[in-house]
């Protein structure tokens, strides 16, 4: 990860400099959007479904402890070990100490942005322990030295000709290949031979039932199974919010993650883990990481909600043209915005901004979060606890003191329209940031009360 | 049925016409119109920003004006969302009052005057922007997240104007990246996002874009002009009183 974070807004013009790639960036997610629009559409109870799975989550969110209990219980008595993490420091701290325990040096991973969250991978190269990310993207990404981009489509802000640029680096491919069998090829060939040599293998885990002390991980290659089947220790490491009450509350979730996600009916592999299989070790361990203080906070507790379908990202016409890499965080995007400023104000101050509140993202999400509301909340929390650039803060008490006062409304209204009409070099000029791609607005000679009080007046 | 006219400040300041059209359309549907001589702005600039905190003296300037209307109309829908979901004041039962009278011009004219006819005529092609805080916010219109059946108010007004052809977008509801504040704090992605609103509409052969926010439009115009387009913008009340 590079050491220097740009804020949202200055990556952004770096992202734009490059208008053709933003166009297909966008396009493509776009194309994503309207295939879930095209499989939601099939579901005329759609709407109830999203209802369903909001109300499940709210319950989940106010018995949290007795669920977790619960699941806890039932894992330990299928012969799962349960471990607790109260951030990302333990989490990271007790899957170093199980693969040491395992004698292992290596290890195979699928998907799970909690571990990106808790930077593992970067943790346990530190410590000597090599992590091969085995989720397509993911690996891509990995081997550049990069985050993921997308939660679901880690690799979507690279094209087919980056991807061959960097298998030929890697993994030896032809110089100049993009044909995607001939280089998917080439990666299951060389994740094969991964799977087959890893005593530990960690998943993520995309739901746990309270209820039977089991968890089902979702993934559209298999290879959080080839990891977890052929591996002596399976460490599955979840958020504690991920947890739902009963396995009958599964079909609401898988029907709605995989349409919001992709417009799949159904993940390819839904795989049910219950209990390890003879000989084999089940890890779980369960990370709050500042979880417990956002559901803590009445205005953003829903956000745990969250089943990351990344349907939010899709949508948000910002990040489609900003990239995820903009924000700086593991969850990039919408969600990511809300749940980033919870884990370090000061650190993400800018990202509730990062939005027009449009409103697409909480209609889009499938378990009803009020998403844009929550950016426009964290505005004011971030502003009033005073992470506003002070510019900021003097500008808007400036506009402040003038709006509340119609006098100097009207003569601020009248000089700014006398300076547009008589100077306008004064604002059309590269410090105005509107100005730079826009040109503006025509000033008229009276303002609208002015023409009322002269013609309806008499 | 008396009706305060409420004028956001940047139309007041800069689109009078789009002002002076809202009146005339009201009166013509027979709305005894006044506009209060006092008002500024909703305060939504700075509690967008993040400094509602600070819109405590806009809030009661804004009910000082407004208290003990019938109803209260504005061409916005945006600044109509933000009084009817965050005015606050002094006055508290005058301002509880106001959020529930407030309604954007096109919802007051189809769900509150059940507006039927209109003696307009506007021969050209015309592109719809719907803006997000409107159609979303307001629900001016069914978005195209929702699983659930189609209406929009703007279409049914301008389906009611002669000879006005009404284009389809390929992405119907995309926001135009105005947002407020966000069109100068991120420039780069408002402006992209504009650009791509705009080629949306030219992509279909408009001669005008409308919608019923006048910021959205004010953001596109300047994309327009800055590309010398002769497409030209206008807001929806401009329209609907629109003869030849
Ligand atoms: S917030 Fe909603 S839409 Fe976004 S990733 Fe989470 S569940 Fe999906």
């Amino acid at each position: 990860m590079s050491q220097l974070t740009l804020d949202h807004a200055s990556a952004s013009v770096e992202f734009n400099k490059n208008e053709p790639r933003v166009d297909w960036h966008d396009e493509t997610l776009w194309f994503v959007r309207t295939k879930r629009d095209r499989a939601v559409a099939q579901i005329p109870e759609w709407e109830q479904l999203r209802e369903a799975a909001s109300q499940i989550k709210n319950h989940v969110l106010s018995n949290m402890h007795d669920l977790l209990v619960q699941f806890e219980e039932n894992a330990k008595q299928n012969g799962i070990t349960v471990h607790w993490a109260a951030d990302g420091a333990e989490h990271n701290a007790i899957i170093h100490g199980l693969i040491q325990k395992a004698g292992a040096t290596r290890m195979v991973k699928s998907k799970s942005m909690l571990t990106e969250e808790c930077h593992l991978n970067d943790y346990l190269t530190q410590h000597g322990i090599e992590v091969i990310d085995s989720d397509l993207g993911e690996r891509i990404v990995q081997m550049r030295k990069e985050p993921p981009s997308h939660i679901v489509l880690p690799a979507i802000h690279l094209t087919k000709a980056d991807v061959g640029e960097t298998f030929h680096e890697h993994l030896g491919t032809e110089k100049g290949a993009t044909d995607p069998q001939y280089l998917t090829e080439a990666a299951r060939q060389h994740l094969r031979e991964t799977f087959l040599t890893r005593k530990v293998a960690l998943t993520g885990v995309n739901f746990a039932i309270a209820e039977t002390g089991g968890f089902v991980v979702c993934t559209n290659e298999g290879n959080a199974d080839m990891g977890a089947h052929l591996a002596d220790v399976h460490i599955a490491a979840m958020g504690f919010e991920k947890i739902i009450p009963r396995a009958e509350h599964l079909g609401v979730y898988l029907r709605l993650l995989a349409r919001s996600a992709t417009g799949q009916p159904i993940t390819t592999f839904s795989s049910h883990f219950h209990r390890p299989r003879p000989g084999q070790e089940m890890h779980i361990v369960i990370v709050d990481n500042g979880r417990s203080r956002q559901l803590g906070r009445p205005d953003f507790r829903n956000s745990l909600k969250c089943i990351r379908c990344a349907a939010c990202m899709n949508t948000c016409p910002v990040y489609r043209r900003s990239g995820g890499h903009s924000y700086h965080s593991a969850v990039a995007g919408p969600i990511g915005s809300i749940l980033a400023p919870n884990l370090d104000m000061k650190q993400n101050a800018d990202l509730p901004f990062a939005s027009t509140l449009c409103g697409s993202c909480s209609n889009v999400c499938p378990v009803k979060i009020d998403i844009h509301d929550q950016l426009y909340k964290w505005r004011q929390v971030l502003m009033q606890e005073g992470y506003g650039p002070t510019a900021k803060t003097v500008s808007m008490k400036a506009m402040a003191t003038v709006l509340e006062s119609p006098r100097l409304y009207r003569m601020a209204g009248k000089i700014g329209r006398g300076v547009l009409r008589f100077a306008p070099v004064t604002v059309e000029n590269r410090f105005n940031p509107w100005y730079n791609q826009r040109e503006m607005p025509e000033p008229p000679a009276e303002s609208f009360r002015d023409w009322y009080v002269n013609h309806k007046k008499s | 049925m008396k009706v305060g006219l409420f004028i956001p400040c940047y139309i007041d300041q800069f689109y009078p016409q789009v002002a002076i059209a809202t009146l005339k359309l009201l009166e013509k549907v027979g709305c005894d119109v006044e506009y209060p001589l006092q008002q500024t702005c909703c305060g939504q600039p700075m509690a967008n920003s993040g400094y509602a905190h600070l819109t405590g003296g806009c809030n009661d300037n804004f009910v000082s004006n407004f208290a003990g209307y019938d109803y209260i109309v504005s061409p916005s829908g945006s600044c109509t969302l933000h009084i009817k979901h965050h005015l606050h004041a002094t006055n508290e039962t005058a301002a509880t009052q106001i959020r529930s009278r407030i309604y954007e011009l096109t919802e007051f004219l189809t769900d509150v005057v059940k507006v039927s006819t209109l003696e307009a005529t506007f021969p050209y092609r015309v592109g719809l922007h719907q803006s997000c805080h409107g159609q979303r916010g307001l629900h001016l219109a069914q978005m195209s997240e929702l699983v659930a059946p189609p209406f929009s108010k703007p279409v049914q007004l301008l389906n009611l104007v002669k000879d006005l052809e009404l284009i389809q977008l390929d992405r119907r509801d995309e926001c135009c990246g105005f947002g407020g504040t966000f069109c100068v704090t991120e420039e780069a992605v408002s402006a992209k996002m504009g650009k791509d609103r705009v080629a949306d509409h030219l992509r279909h052969g408009v001669h005008y874009i409308t919608g019923v926010d006048v910021s959205c439009l004010m953001h596109m115009e300047g994309i327009l002009k800055r590309a010398n387009s002769n497409v030209q913008v206008k807001h929806i009340a401009e329209i609907l009183t629109a003869t030849l």
